[in-house]
């Protein structure tokens, strides 16, 4: 007996009904598509997350004061702990760091030539470009000099550059930050709208000394800062610089053994890693619940199988008459139950991947198809055709001819 | 051929133990034609699923050219249908969604033929019956008769030692069986060795021996002069 003449059998039997062939296989296409959508999602919003992430600039260490110590409990950065002497320290006695920038934010309305624009500012120094990440792509950034002395100029991000001059140039022009005006000396590249629902090219650039004095409350001392961004020269050596920056700070702050720290500290990497693995989290229970579809539709494939075993008794009673060895019909069904559930597999990879696609051009994310998508696919239908084919396969290799044919 | 002694069966029905062959002794030798004939429940059914390979005896011995088949495995007793037997039913027994010449070529594929020569004989075999001009059509597009002599033809596919036949004519009406008969004949004429289950009295006496059976014994066994 040739395997290939058992696969025309089992084929010819499904392709005799069509209709009821396809609502059988029905269960598992849906199960496939659903598992292959709900994959693909997942790994796409895992991927707009680490972009996303990694964009506010890489091996960063955050530094920001802690709650703010007395009755009323602030949420963190409300404090004033840190200090430019922090800063300084940092940069000075850290190993391994690229860069550190001091920074203070505030929002702002920023007027030019009769047009409005509200904003955030943030008040840095040049090594704030490094820290993050960024690049000017028209014009220049302030130098250290000019950091230091305040003076009022401001580098912008796109998208106030569009907003408040549409496609005109902006370097040279003047510009009023509350009652404040400042020259505009350089526009940063765009960023690119992947941040978590924030625009990252909504931003201005201007000296922190110039922002502190002129812009942020007056509770401000001449040298606090609200944020320290430290930038390690390489990923091995964030978590060490991070353990240095806080021993340094403690130091810094005279804080006692036992005492809590009056700033806090966050690791780019570990924030990506938590929110990743949050987002893994979330795609396999999603791919999960889609896996339960599919074994609802492997019962519907057993429940046919069974109906059809019944209706082909005597099909199966002739067939081991004229020689048939049960083997012959267990492989036989089984094949029939393998091919049906392989065909929703097939249609339901199709269905997946588009929907994958179609959903991640909605959502505005990378479709993400993972490349063993259609292995998976295919292996899982064929894996449900196999253990839901089993039973009834089974049920027909053991009739016995003499009862098979005998049945009406 | 044939030879079976002191063959039993016992069919356990329930807690009752019902015999249906009660120590039956027989011998065929090849090319004879044989009419098994008996009331029903008289065990001549049964008898006939043993010979075909379908049954096994609860006791006793069949010996088919000196193989113990009441010894065979499953698949041994798959094999031994496939090679030395041809059934034909009552009921024809074609599956509907193949044409004639499938269902011919059914037992072949089964044999591990390949198509192109399976093909052929299939075809060889349904011009043989008289169907040439019938072989795509499926058996609802058949009469009656047609649909015994496409199972005749798939029967003989395997060039069996021994053809069976359960009340070939039963679903057939009397012009038609003849005609099944005549085709009996011939093929019993070219060497093929038949045995007939029937209770019709016409069919039994174009066999050229006749066994009764009543209550899963043989009562009489006679041969026709030739």
């Amino acid at each position: 007996m040739r395997f290939v003449e058992l696969v025309r059998f089992a084929l010819g039997a499904i392709v005799a009904h069509p209709m009821r062939s396809g609502l059988t296989s029905l269960g598992v296409v849906i199960g496939v598509a659903a598992v292959v959508m709900m994959t693909a999602i997942g790994l796409g919003a895992q991927q707009r997350v680490t972009s996303a992430i990694s964009g506010l600039g890489s091996n960063l260490v955050i530094v920001m004061p802690n709650f703010q110590r007395g009755p009323v409990s602030q949420g963190a950065g409300s404090g004033m702990s840190l200090r430019d002497s922090d800063a300084e320290a940092i940069a000075r006695q850290v190993e391994d760091v690229a860069a550190v920038a001091p920074t203070v934010t505030s929002r702002a309305q920023m007027n030019a030539d009769g047009t409005n624009w509200n904003t955030r500012i943030d008040g840095v120094t040049p090594d704030y470009l490094v820290a993050r990440d960024l690049t000017v792509a028209q014009g220049r950034m302030f130098d250290e000099r000019e950091a230091r002395q305040g003076k009022k100029v401001i580098v912008v991000g796109p998208t106030v550059a569009r907003e408040l001059w549409g496609d005109a140039d902006p370097v040279g022009k003047r510009i009023r930050v509350r009652t404040v005006p400042f020259e505009v000396i350089g526009v940063l590249e765009s960023k690119g709208n992947a941040g978590l629902g924030q625009d990252q090219d909504d931003v201005a650039l201007a000296p922190l000394a110039a922002v502190r004095s002129r812009l942020v409350g007056r509770r401000f001392r001449g040298d606090t800062i609200q944020t320290i961004y430290v930038k390690s020269t390489d990923a091995d050596s964030l978590d060490r610089v991070q353990e240095d920056v806080i021993n340094l700070l403690r130091d810094q702050h005279r804080i006692r053994q036992g005492e809590e720290d009056d700033f806090q500290t966050q690791n780019m990497a570990s924030i990506l890693a938590t929110m990743q693995q949050a987002v893994a989290t979330f795609t396999v229970f999603l791919a999960a619940v889609a896996a339960v579809s599919l074994v609802v539709g492997g019962v519907g494939i057993m429940n046919i199988m069974l109906v059809s075993v019944t209706e082909r008794t005597r099909e199966i009673g002739l067939r081991m008459a004229v020689g048939a060895k049960r083997s012959d019909v267990l492989i036989q069904f089984a094949l029939e139950s393998v091919a049906l559930s392989m065909a929703g597999g097939l249609i339901g990879l199709a269905i997946g991947v588009g929907g994958a696609l179609g959903v991640a051009k909605l959502a505005g994310w990378p479709a993400a198809i993972p490349p063993w998508a259609a292995p998976l696919a295919l292996g899982f239908s064929m894996a449900v055709g196999l253990v839901f084919g089993a039973y009834p396969s089974w049920r027909a290799a053991r009739l016995d001819p003499i009862e098979a044919l005998r049945r009406e | 051929m044939i030879a079976i002694s002191d063959l039993t069966k016992v069919y356990q029905m329930g807690e009752e133990k019902v015999p249906a062959l009660a120590g039956v002794s027989l011998a065929i030798e090849r090319g004879e034609y044989v009419a098994v004939v008996g009331p029903s429940g008289s065990g001549k059914s049964t008898l006939m699923n043993i010979l075909g390979g379908l049954d096994r005896p609860s006791s006793g011995s069949y010996r088919f050219d000196g193989e113990e088949v009441g010894a065979f495995s499953d698949d041994e007793l798959a094999d031994f249908r496939r090679r030395r037997i041809g059934f034909v039913f009552q009921s024809f027994q074609l599956l509907p969604r193949l044409t004639a010449l499938q269902n011919v070529e059914l037992p072949m594929i089964y044999a591990g033929m390949a198509p192109a020569e399976r093909r052929t004989r299939a075809k060889d075999l349904l011009e043989r019956v008289g169907l040439g001009s019938r072989m795509g059509h499926r058996p609802t597009q058949l009469s009656g008769g047609q649909q015994q002599r496409v199972a005749i033809a798939r029967s003989l596919s395997n060039r069996p030692d021994l053809l069976l036949a359960d009340e070939p004519t039963g679903a057939l009406d009397t012009h038609t069986g003849e005609e099944v008969l005549k085709l009996f004949d011939e093929l019993n004429r070219d060497g093929l060795t038949l045995a007939i289950v029937t209770h019709d009295p016409d069919v039994a006496a174009e066999a050229h021996r006749r066994v009764a059976f009543r209550d899963g014994l043989i009562v009489s066994d006679e041969r026709k002069a030739a």
